[in-house]
């Protein structure tokens, strides 16, 4: 087997575990990281939402926001499911990406 | 590690805009004289690697989480200026796609965990490992200490340009308008995490990628 393959099916065995990283922080009751919180936390931890982060927050809508697939059920099952989703999508979008600059950027004498 | 936007305000996030774009120049520029095509797959696997590394978020004491970002073991492997193109790729697709990290913070994300994790972690390892063979011992060595000194290092620039918010950004009344804790608060909160979990966590993951590379495919090493 290839080298690039090994690799691949390394990737493939981590994204299959990917939802540990979900699951893991919930079991022990987590939240997100440190200095991540959405407004609603900040404004319990310290009283109000500053208004630059008023302003700036609401302008981050994404198409699979922390994760999870649009239209996605509750629960840690749906949610695992949504997570592992999301790793495909991100990895293969993340080795296009860099495969296509890549690309792009060889020159031609190099190509050997 | 991903800041949010928000947090920063635009003095810092422009700044941090600033910074990074010419590392991204330079970078495509040392791509373009230096890179053969046979690498170009193996620049897709580390973006790859780098994107769902940091999907596994680990607990901690305080209950927040935080996780490892690949970006020492990638650069080890394909070189630091591919490396941060790699680990930059992962990290604009998690906040255009999936809203981890802000799109204004893109600048400060990429500059802490893509420029800085890269740099550092490249360069403790190749300080650590200077003269040692491909299979030893101190080069496996020098991938854990190069990756727990990195990610610290992401980890503290992350906190600073958080803590200096409530310095930098005020309203006309004194409230902080982005980020709201103190470099008091968040240089401790930050620092202690990753000094004394992520840290180890980063260096567990980069040295045992390593050690497979020294057993199965020690040219890649070389």
């Amino acid at each position: 087997m290839t080298t690039t393959k090994k690799l691949w099916i390394g990737i493939g065995i981590l994204a299959l575990l990917s939802p540990l990283g979900l699951i893991i922080p919930a079991l022990f009751g987590a939240g997100g990281a440190w200095g991540e919180w959405g407004t609603d936390a900040i404004e319990k931890m310290v009283g109000f939402v500053p208004e630059g982060m008023k302003r700036l927050a609401s302008s981050g809508k994404t198409p699979m926001p922390g994760y999870t697939v649009p239209g996605q059920g509750d629960g840690l099952v749906s949610g695992s499911l949504g997570y592992m989703f999301s790793a495909i999508i991100g990895i293969a979008l993340a080795a296009a990406i860099m495969y296509l600059i890549a690309k792009l950027l060889v020159r031609k004498k190099n190509s050997h | 590690m991903h800041i949010p936007d928000g947090y920063l305000g635009p003095l810092t996030y422009g700044v941090m805009y600033a910074a990074t774009v010419p590392f991204w120049a330079i970078a495509s520029w040392r791509m373009n004289r230096t890179l053969k095509a046979r690498q170009a797959p193996y620049l897709a696997i580390g973006a790859a690697f780098s994107f769902v590394i940091m999907m596994f978020n680990i607990p901690i004491f305080g209950g927040t989480t935080g996780h490892a970002t690949g970006a020492t073991l990638i650069s080890i492997l394909i070189g630091p200026w591919a490396g941060v193109i790699a680990v930059s790729v992962a990290l604009i697709i998690q906040a255009l796609l999936f809203g981890d990290g802000g799109v204004t913070a893109i600048g400060a994300n990429c500059f802490n965990m893509a420029i800085a994790g890269v740099f550092v972690g490249y360069g403790v390892y190749r300080l650590v490992s200077m003269g040692s063979t491909v299979g030893s011992r101190r080069r496996l060595a020098a991938g854990g200490v190069a990756a727990y000194v990195s990610l610290n290092i992401s980890a503290l620039l992350t906190a600073i340009q958080l803590g200096v918010q409530p310095l930098i950004e005020r309203s006309s009344s004194g409230q902080p308008l982005y980020a709201p804790f103190p470099l008091s608060v968040a240089i401790p909160a930050m620092a202690i995490e990753h000094l004394f979990l992520f840290g180890f966590v980063e260096a567990a993951v980069t040295a045992l990628v390593i050690r497979y590379f020294q057993k199965n495919e020690p040219e890649l090493l070389g």
